[in-house]
């Protein structure tokens, strides 16, 4: 960690935080990288809060590991390695939409058997590709684990019409999909068609999963799309305003971790990832501590109470 | 099970239903619905099977029943494990189809009858570490099926929406879960979420409820005062009530009318013309004895199905 300070201070980021921001947009690549990763905070924000609450965290980690062979078999085809991790992750989001789900829901039982056996073949098949493709894949390591280098405006058109089409989508099946993931009896029971939106679902978390790869890599998905949504969670219930706070979170993470990752040499999947985690054991901790509190102010006020 | 009995008289139950829930219903009810009368001849059924029978593959679960739940009535569904009660439920809802005879629901086919039916499945609880309030799961019982994502502060214009607000703080308070519908749901206890639920169920003013054990995995002060919450609403509300139990001693006192199940039909009418050995014997073909303890319980004895033997769901717990 001290290294990674110490490389920052190298790389010339100064005490004049103006001057520093100035620095940040200079060059064009970098607005390009805000720019996208924008847009994939949005989007695993939006995507994440429900994938926490409908508890399927892991689905969306394996549609995200399965965005590397679709990377890499694109890039082994010739083709666009963008369009290869969308095409992978929505089709292996409808796989594991296939499998029925389990009444209990949630990423147990027979669900992670195949959601585990979709990530390990994803797995398998990318490093066949990059082998496949002889060469020196140069961009393994941001396909695994981020980058926000070279990031091109068609790729920030692409990320902008996939993510607009996701939230759009989002929008219109919120409510019944709350109801269904609160209480899929009932709903179905009211005439919500729980199957199907478990399935549209999927396909969404799949797109938003390629999305958010081309940012923190395939690996490291997670961050952004379960850390955001867990620590808003955490602080507070009413589903409007958590919801909320998960997209500003998700943002602010990004961002943060894109100037850290400029400034520095190391890799921007790394500050993804600790700057989050680092978000949610602080609000994990908040969380116990006020409720201890509370507990501790209510048995006290009770035996003020017995007292008198 | 002996224990149990013994733990409880008919006294207690009045007791719950006066301590354990406020009656302030008709205070804020502007227009109190009239108390349930016999309902004339003519009436039709929210509920009625006939001839019906419901087989998956080769297995008939059961078959020949004809039932019917009028206007108002606060009905049980009895009958052992297995028995088949919650597909009672579900062919009603549409879930499950049936093999033969017909079904009918507020009029018309199962799956069809929508906003004037209220359902309450069978459930364990909600996750702990759920983080959504009460009062948003009552919420969705409202609008949960509409399209479409609730916009902020839709209620400083949208008088809809403002309507819809004051309707799930009425049911809120009616169920009596106003100190805890804006804590997370996971946090409340098990009574608690049942009385939220039952809530939810009634925000839209449902003509039939449907309830699969809402009394399962309660404790018995609990089960006392929910059947007598179920049991107030049914009349204040006007509401028919289907209820599937396994025990009918906790709703005995507020029922109107039994409905048995056994594989081959059903039999109904009121506690005493049904819960008797002889109706039991003939429904399950097998000696059945009924025994009526001094306070009024009643034992169901003889078949090891019988529901008297249903009492070990609940031996996890400790027997008060």
């Amino acid at each position: 960690m001290i290294a990674v300070v110490a490389a920052t201070v190298r790389e010339g980021l100064g005490w004049n935080l103006v001057d520093d921001m100035r620095q940040l947009f200079e060059l064009h690549f970098m607005v390009n990288a805000f720019r996208a990763g924008t847009i994939v905070a949005v989007v695993a924000g939006a995507m994440g809060w429900f994938t926490v609450l409908r508890r399927q965290s892991f689905a969306g980690h394996a549609l995200a590991v399965v965005s590397f062979p679709g990377a890499a078999g694109a890039v082994w085809l010739g083709a666009s390695a963008t369009a290869g991790t969308f095409v992978a992750s929505v089709s292996a989001a409808l796989v594991i939409a296939l499998v029925p789900r389990s009444a209990s829901g949630g990423g147990d039982g027979e669900d992670s058997a195949v959601i585990g056996t979709v990530q390990a073949l994803a797995l398998a098949s990318g490093v066949l590709f990059v082998s496949l493709y002889g060469g020196f894949l140069n961009s393994l390591n941001g396909l695994l684990f981020g980058t926000f280098l070279g990031i091109t405006d068609d790729q920030v058109t692409t990320l902008i019409i996939v993510g607009a089409a996701v939230l759009a989508v989002l929008a219109g099946i919120g409510r019944p999909l709350f109801f269904a993931t609160i209480d899929a009896d009932v709903a179905q029971a009211s005439g919500v068609p729980v199957r199907m939106l478990s399935v549209v679902f999927l396909v969404l978390l799949g797109c938003a999963a390629a999305e958010v790869s081309q940012i923190t890599g395939s690996l490291l998905v997670f961050a952004l799309l379960v850390l955001p949504a867990a620590s808003a969670q955490r602080l507070t219930s009413r589903p409007g305003s958590s919801f909320v706070l998960t997209i500003v979170l998700a943002v602010a993470i990004t961002w943060v971790a894109l100037a850290a990752a400029y400034f520095s040499v190391h890799p921007i999947g790394f500050f993804v990832t600790t700057i989050g985690l680092g978000v949610f054991v602080v609000v994990t901790v908040a969380q116990s501590a006020k409720v201890r509190i509370q507990r501790r102010g209510r048995s006290g006020f009770t035996s003020q109470g017995l007292a008198a | 099970m002996r224990a149990r009995l013994l733990a409880m008289n008919a006294g207690d139950f009045e007791q719950q239903s006066v301590v354990g829930i406020p009656s302030t219903v008709s205070r804020q009810n502007p227009t109190p619905p009239s108390p349930p009368s016999p309902p004339p001849a003519d009436v039709r059924p929210m509920l009625e099977f006939s001839q019906a029978a419901v087989r998956f593959g080769y297995r008939t679960v059961w078959s020949d029943v004809n039932v019917s739940v009028m206007p108002g009535e606060f009905v049980a569904i009895l009958g052992p494990n297995g028995v088949g009660k919650s597909t009672l439920i579900k062919v009603a809802l549409g879930l499950v189809p049936l093999s033969a005879g017909t079904a009918t629901v507020l009029g018309a086919e199962p799956g069809q009858a929508g906003r004037d039916l209220g359902y309450l499945p069978q459930r364990r609880s909600f996750d702990q570490g759920l983080r959504v309030r009460g009062i948003d799961v009552v919420r969705l019982g409202a609008d949960g099926d509409r399209w479409g994502t609730p916009l902020p502060f839709a209620r400083r214009w949208s008088a809809q929406s403002r309507a819809q607000q004051e309707r799930i703080d009425e049911v809120i308070e009616m169920v009596g879960a106003g100190q805890y519908a804006e804590r997370p749901i996971g946090e409340v206890s098990g009574g608690e979420q049942q009385r939220l639920l039952i809530a939810q169920a009634l925000v839209r003013r449902p003509k039939l409820l449907l309830l699969d054990e809402p009394l399962d995995s309660l404790d018995l002060p609990n089960q006392a005062a929910v059947a007598a919450l179920i049991s107030r609403i049914s009349r204040d509300e006007g509401v028919a009530v289907a209820m599937v139990a396994h025990d009918v001693n906790p709703i005995m006192s507020y029922l109107d009318r039994v409905i048995y199940i056994g594989q081959g039909g059903a039999v109904s009418g009121t506690v005493e013309q049904v819960i008797n050995s002889e109706t039991l014997s003939r429904l399950y073909d097998t000696p059945i004895e009924v025994l009526r303890a001094s306070d009024g319980r009643l034992v169901v004895v003889g078949d090891p199905e019988a529901p008297s033997h249903h009492s070990d769901r609940h031996s996890g717990r400790p027997l008060p």
